[in-house]
Parts: C-alpha cells; sequence; structure tokens
C-alpha cells in the first residue's frame, strides 16, 4: 500500500498555493527549526538515515556534514534538473506542492548555516519556474524568506534559475558550473561542493524530494520517520513508474517495499495478455532486472545492489514480452551520446562507439563480434571519467546484452528482430 | 537587422544583477533573445557580448552547449517530441513520423511557411503521460494521431 508522507495532499489544488498550504501544516517546522540548533537537524536528518533521493543515495546529514567550519559563505543548491530518462517525480511534488520544497529549503539552510539557496531546474520546466517563482514571492512576502525569518534573527534568500537542456546538469558539479554561467561540464573531485562549490564557497547539492523530506523528519521525529523502510534504507520514496503497466505514475511508499508490489497493486499489472519481460528499475542508467529478477526484488538500495542494480532516482520502467530490446538499448544508447558533455574520452568516445554500434545492430548490419564488443567498450567507459555519464551509459549496455543475450545474437543473424519478426525499416519505416 | 525589443534588454540588465555574477545571466539573456526571434543569431551574440560585457567566446559556448537554444530560425510553433525510451515505448518515433508527414517537413527543419518546426527531443519528464511533447513550452500529454490533428489544425487557426 501506498505511505503518503510527503504526497498526502498532492491531490488538492489548494496546496498550491501558501495559503491551503499553511491549512495543511504548512510552515510550521520553520519554527520548530528554529527552536533546535543547527546541529541538532544535521544530527537529527543523520539519525533519521535519510539518503540523497536525486540517484546517488547519499546519506544527506553526512554530506552536511562535511561543510567546512571556517565561516565562508555557504549555498544550498536545490537539484530541480530532473532528467534521468523515466523520472517525473520532482516535477510533480513542485506542480503539486511548490511551497513544501521551500519549507524544506529553509530548514535545510538553517541547518548547514546558509544564506542563500538557488533551485536550479530543468529548462523545459518552464511552467515549474513560473510556479516557483511565485511561491517563492509569496513566502517572501509572508515573511518566510528573507531577513530575520519570523523573529528568529535566521537570513534566507532563494531564487530559481532555469537551466536549458542539458542532462549533465543534473550532476552536481555540472549543476554548479552551469549555475555560474557557463557549460555544464562537471568538476573534479576533490574538491566536493560542500567545501568549493558554486563560486568556489561551500555548496551543499539535494535533490527536491530529499529537501521536503527533511522537513517532515522534523514533523514526525527520527523514530517515526524511520517506521518506514529498511535498517538502512529509512522512510518513504516517490517513485515514477512508467511503460507498460495500466497505471503509470508517481507512488509513494516505504523503502524497501517489493517491486512486484509496485507493479502488480499500485499500478495495476501490465497491460492484458502481457508477461513481464524486463524491468529498469532506477532511471535508464540503472542495470536492467530481468523478470524473475524483478518479481523478487524490494525497493531499497541495498536489495537493489545486491542484484547488481541500483534505486538511481527511483523512475521504474517496466518493460513487456512485446518488446525489442536491441531497439530500447539503441534508444537508450542514443540519449547517452546526445548528452555526453565531451569532456572526457572514454565517455564522449564510447558513448558514440557503442550507440553506432546498437545503431547498426538494430539496422541489421550487425556483426556477430559486435555483441562482445558492445561488451567490451562498455567495460572500459567504466570508472575512468570525471562524473558518471560514461557509467551511466555502460551499465544499461553491459547488462543488456548479458541478460538478453539471445536478442541480439537473432538480430545479428537474422538483420531482425526476434520479438517483432521484423526488420527496422519495417518497424519504423 | 537584429534589435530587441527595450523590455527585453532592461530584463538582462536586471538578471545581470540578480545572480553573482553577471555570467550568470548569459542563460537568462540568450532565452530573451529566443523568445523574440525563435533563434539565436550570430549577430544577436555580438549584442549580448556588448551589452553584457562579456566575450562572444564565452557566450558562444553556452549557446552551443545547451541543446535549448536554436542554432537557427525555427518556426513559430517548435513541437518537440520526446524519443526517448518511455516515450518511444508509448509511440513517440511513430508519432513524430506522423507530424513530419502532416506537415511536410523532416524532423530537425521548419516548414515552408515558418510556422512549424518539428524535433525530437529527449525525456521531458512525463513518462507517466507517455507519448508526449512540448509546443515550445506547452505539454501535450498522452498523445495519439486525432490529438496530434486537432492540436496541428488549432495552431494553423492563430497567426
Amino acid at each position: 500500500m501506498e505511505a503518503k508522507i510527503i504526497s498526502e495532499h498532492y491531490t488538492k489544488d489548494e496546496f498550491i498555493g501558501i495559503d491551503g498550504y499553511k491549512k495543511h501544516g504548512g510552515y510550521e517546522q520553520i519554527a520548530n527549526a528554529f527552536k533546535m540548533q543547527p546541529k541538532e537537524i544535521i544530527e537529527m536528518v543523520k539519525a533519521a538515515g535519510l539518503r540523497g533521493r536525486g540517484g546517488a543515495g547519499f546519506p544527506t546529514g553526512m554530506k552536511w556534514s562535511f561543510l567546512p567550519d571556517n565561516g565562508e559563505e555557504r549555498y544550498l543548491l536545490c537539484n530541480a534538473d530532473e532528467g534521468e530518462p523515466g523520472t517525473f517525480k520532482d516535477r510533480k511534488m513542485m506542480e503539486r506542492a511548490p511551497h513544501q520544497l521551500i519549507e524544506g529549503m529553509i530548514i535545510s539552510g538553517y541547518a548547514v548555516n546558509s544564506h542563500k539557496g538557488y533551485i536550479y531546474v530543468r529548462g523545459e520546466y518552464r511552467h515549474i519556474i513560473e510556479l516557483l517563482e511565485k511561491a517563492i514571492k509569496e513566502a517572501y512576502d509572508a515573511g518566510y524568506l528573507g531577513k530575520n525569518i519570523q523573529g528568529s534573527g535566521f537570513d534566507f534568500d532563494l531564487d530559481v534559475y532555469s537551466g536549458a537542456g542539458a542532462y549533465i546538469c543534473g550532476e552536481e558539479t555540472g549543476m554548479i558550473s552551469s549555475l555560474e554561467g557557463y557549460k555544464g561540464q562537471p568538476k573534479l573531485k576533490p574538491p566536493f561542493p560542500a567545501v568549493q562549490g558554486y563560486l568556489k564557497k561551500p555548496t551543499i547539492v539535494n535533490n527536491v524530494e530529499t529537501l521536503a523530506s527533511v522537513k517532515y523528519i522534523l514533523r514526525d521525529g527520527v523514530e517515526a520517520y524511520r517506521k518506514y523502510g529498511t535498517e538502512k534504507s529509512t522512510g518513504t520514496k516517490l517513485f515514477s513508474v512508467s511503460g507498460d503497466v495500466q497505471r503509470p505514475g508517481t507512488y509513494e511508499v516505504p523503502l524497501g517495499y517489493p517491486l512486484k508490489q509496485l507493479i502488480e497493486e499500485e499500478c495495476g499489472g501490465l497491460k492484458p495478455g502481457r508477461k513481464l519481460k524486463a524491468v529498469i528499475p532506477g532511471g535508464s542508467s540503472a542495470p536492467i532486472l530481468n523478470a524473475e529478477e524483478a518479481y523478487k526484488v524490494n525497493m531499497d538500495y541495498e536489495s537493489l545492489q545486491s542484484v547488481g542494480s541500483m534505486l538511481g532516482s527511483g523512475a521504474v520502467i517496466v518493460i513487456d514480452d512485446t518488446r525489442c530490446m536491441v531497439d530500447l538499448l539503441d534508444v537508450t544508447l542514443h540519449f547517452y551520446h546526445h548528452e555526453s558533455c565531451g569532456q572526457c574520452t572514454p565517455c564522449r568516445e564510447g558513448t558514440g562507439w557503442i550507440n553506432k554500434i546498437a545503431n547498426k545492430i538494430v539496422k541489421g548490419e550487425g556483426r556477430v563480434q559486435d555483441i562482445d564488443l558492445l561488451e567490451t567498450v562498455a567495460k572500459n567507459m567504466m570508472g575512468k571519467t570525471i562524473c558518471a555519464l560514461s557509467d551511466a551509459a555502460a551499465m544499461p549496455t553491459i547488462s543488456f546484452v548479458q541478460k538478453f543475450r539471445d536478442e541480439f545474437e537473432f538480430y545479428v543473424r537474422e538483420g531482425r528482430s526476434k520479438v517483432k519478426g521484423q526488420t527496422y525499416a519495417q518497424v519504423h519505416g | 537587422m537584429f534589435q530587441l525589443a527595450n523590455e527585453r534588454v532592461e530584463k538582462i540588465k536586471s538578471e545581470m544583477k540578480r545572480y553573482e555574477t553577471k555570467q550568470s545571466a548569459i542563460i537568462p539573456a540568450l532565452y530573451q533573445v529566443q523568445e523574440q526571434y525563435g533563434w539565436v543569431s550570430k549577430e544577436a551574440i555580438d549584442f549580448l557580448s556588448e551589452l553584457m560585457e562579456i566575450p562572444v567566446a564565452e557566450i558562444r559556448e553556452v549557446f552551443t552547449f545547451y541543446t535549448m537554444f536554436n542554432q537557427k530560425p525555427t518556426g513559430k510553433f517548435h513541437l518537440q517530441v520526446c524519443t526517448n525510451i518511455s516515450c518511444s515505448m508509448a509511440g513517440g518515433r511513430e508519432l513524430t513520423d506522423y507530424i513530419c508527414k502532416k506537415l511536410n517537413v523532416k524532423a530537425g527543419e521548419t516548414s515552408a511557411d515558418g510556422k512549424f518546426s518539428v524535433s525530437k527531443v529527449e525525456c521531458l519528464g512525463s513518462c507517466d503521460t507517455a507519448p508526449v511533447m512540448q509546443n515550445n513550452f506547452e505539454y501535450h500529454e498522452n498523445l495519439n494521431e486525432a490529438k496530434i490533428d486537432q492540436i496541428i489544425e488549432s495552431l494553423q487557426k492563430l497567426n
């Protein structure tokens, strides 16, 4: 069953504006936060076990405590560059509850002693940028942003920044480059942003859902928060489910929730007469699971890791038995090649090569040895670059080829899809 | 001749003060140009360089890095169809072909009357309502051929 903590009021239109938001307990946790020392909030977030909801799953409280205590100005950036294919939960949150994010940022800003925050939103979400600008203005007018918030002595300014269509800006140092007004190319780490981030100042970058979650840790307390989820993957999580299910959408369930149940109960199962073939559990960069693995796995960081995949952004793409895996890999690799920022050779060249090879196979021009070549090139792209985009392209490649090798072999041998029975030209003209 | 509207010039000036450095105003400035012209020309970049006192190379670098900035004239209605994984599974590629045929353009091109451009784009973050496209910034979700017909018909009536 769904456990609606963050998304409890998303169906109510009034929750979008500040008055309706306040009617449902909105902005109450700010006063609560101001009664505490910033460090106490960090300890609470650590104790609650909150982990980054954007993809990497890094413990939020620990990230916050990496900030140096040197009196330097600090920035809090919200990563709303949601771009991992299959992911749309942040969009839903910002559309339905912009103030929830703002409140989460004020509390988090107080906790990390930052006085300036930015929400970096992907450029395509223009309507959300406008919505957030309006909500921020409402929050200023109500005295929740600006100088001496609610008489606390704490100042916090918040603004929005629009990206312009680059997946790589979802990588935190790529985002920082972009916000600074440059190409969104990731930077070498260390130094990590907590030490040297935006304008070389200590900077915390957190995902939309992560920041909103902080509010509920304060509201409900550590123990109540930990009641949901598993020992190491605590709390609830928003999952974006798409693909071959009856009811795609955003669902909030406790971490550790069985994937089978998510597909069959929340999403109403597959379309009639179809069988599950595969699931991408955490956005298109997460290694794919076959049906057997998918029906056994639970949706938490550890369980997915134990089957060689990852929770990522919580974007679940369900694939039934009518789909051609060679075709889906081709689509996916086109994306990563397009989005490679060009900085590191293994990624710039590697994404290009595997995209070309997959495309050659899908067009019926592949050779038997191309299947191994795909895997070899992909393996050589892992762990060799400044950021994880190269790995993000390599992981689906390796897992698709290993788990659905028969489809690749058939395609190479026959020049047509094993599933569709047709050539690329017959299917796509 | 390139002539950015006064209010857009003023908007750029205020964006230069909005963030910590004026460099951060490059993306907002490019949007201002594109919203007036539909694309960003070489003249526009020269103009921005002078206005913002930022070297042309730095503006060009940003301009060419981000996919949403158009490097050639683009139709009044830019139909951007998602062909990433969930949308492709829901028929996004076939819909793109349908739109192209209907408007007699190729993906990445603009119709002869300058009204429509069609592009294949990456994930628009709307996979639960696939297939999806944006007309400029407006989302159209759960698309099918009939809906495309309606959308294009209503756009054709607009000037």
